[in-house]
């Protein structure tokens, strides 16, 4: 296995999908065999702890259900306390595809967090409406703030390197689209080097993304809202790791 | 006024002090949530007892009807007491996240502990 790979702990966010999440880790341990998997059950209340401590991945269970956000902190705290240097986020319903974390991994050579970006070629994914809208603006601001292109600051399948993953141990925000685009703004105010690469996505195995007009509009509003307060809220540091 | 609505405003001026001064006593209230209320209740237990002090304060602020001057104060109040709670809320459910977290972590260290340990325990009974 790459050494960088050796030192990289896959996170995977799991509410309610015990129909799922076995598959995708079988599927990540047969592309990447040795890989260190963290399943966090954010309060699940179906078997997802039990089939993917089946399937040997180490799995945190939350008491209730903290959003992505709070499961993500779960597994940087658990990255940085156990020394892993890379924390991959992949997602439990089988959206993402875990052939790409490979890709991911390797682009941390020049960057502090990747962005795995879903319509940068690879895959068929597609959104309309008040949706896309919301995407085209967080990609526009977002990307003058990462000084670099970004066309798809709300996936969640992203690799953190270990300045980010120092930095989102203590400081990874737990509102809605805090994972996603606040995230975004507290590594670039900290320095982090941000990439983007292509990674192709599949159609979830529990539906399509909704695309009803006051939902997407309610979700414009609430991107727009999230991307202003991350924009405002105080810069933080990237803690300095102590020596032990 | 009559005798009765100048009782009648003392004593509910009074309760309120009362019940949030037995609150703090019995420690189910803390100092600084506690703060506005005490600030309320003496406010209208001064404006029970001397009517004439409203009259003045609100020609003070140039409030016509003085008795707008007490809706004011009063909405005033309640607004900031429910700002302090929010923000309260939200002081409490980002401990109450973290904590969370770190039991999911500790669980998580308990269990591979465990496991190791009934190996070592299997592999000195095999031998």
């Amino acid at each position: 296995m790459h050494p960088a790979l050796a030192r990289t702990l896959v996170v995977m966010p799991a509410f309610n999908e015990e129909e799922s999440v076995g598959a995708v880790i079988r599927e990540l341990s047969a592309t990447i065999p040795g890989i260190a998997v963290l399943v966090v059950d954010d309060g699940s209340s179906d078997a997802t702890s039990k089939v993917a401590r089946a399937e040997g991945a180490l799995v945190a269970t939350l008491p209730f259900n903290l959003g992505v956000g709070g499961a993500m902190r779960v597994g940087f705290r658990f990255a940085r306390d156990q020394g892993y240097d890379n924390v991959v986020q992949l997602d439990s319903d089988g959206q993402h595809d875990p052939a790409s974390v490979r890709s991911l991994v390797d682009a941390l050579d020049t960057a502090d967090l990747v962005i795995g970006a879903r319509f940068a070629g690879a895959g068929d994914y597609r959104v309309r409406g008040p949706r896309q809208w919301a995407m085209k603006v967080l990609a526009v601001v977002l990307s003058r703030t990462a000084a670099t292109r970004l066309t798809d600051t709300t996936s969640g399948y992203r690799a953190s390197g270990p300045r980010a993953v120092a930095l989102f141990a203590t400081h990874y925000p737990a509102e809605y689209l805090g994972d996603t685009i606040e995230t975004l703004v507290i590594a670039a105010r900290a320095g982090c080097v941000i990439r983007q690469v292509p990674v192709s996505m599949r159609v979830r195995a529990g539906g399509r993304p909704s695309h009803h007009p006051f939902k997407a509009a309610a979700y414009l509003g609430r991107a727009c809202f999230a991307l202003v307060f991350a924009l405002v809220r105080p810069a933080v540091p990237i803690p300095v790791r102590e020596l032990t | 006024m009559t005798l009765t609505s100048y009782i009648f405003g003392i004593v509910s001026a009074a309760m309120v002090l009362v019940v949030v001064i037995e609150l703090l006593r019995r420690r189910q209230l803390r100092e600084r949530h506690a703060l506005w209320w005490l600030i309320a209740g003496t406010l209208a237990l001064v404006v029970g007892i001397f009517p004439e002090t409203l009259a003045h304060a609100a020609g003070l602020v140039g409030v016509e009807v003085p008795v707008n001057l007490v809706f004011f104060v009063s909405i005033g109040t309640l607004f900031l007491v429910c700002l302090q709670h929010s923000a309260e809320l939200t002081r409490l459910e980002s401990k109450t996240r973290s904590l969370a977290e770190q039991a999911a972590i500790q669980d998580l260290r308990l269990r591979s502990l465990e496991q190791r340990l009934s190996a070592e325990a299997n592999d000195t009974t095999g031998n």
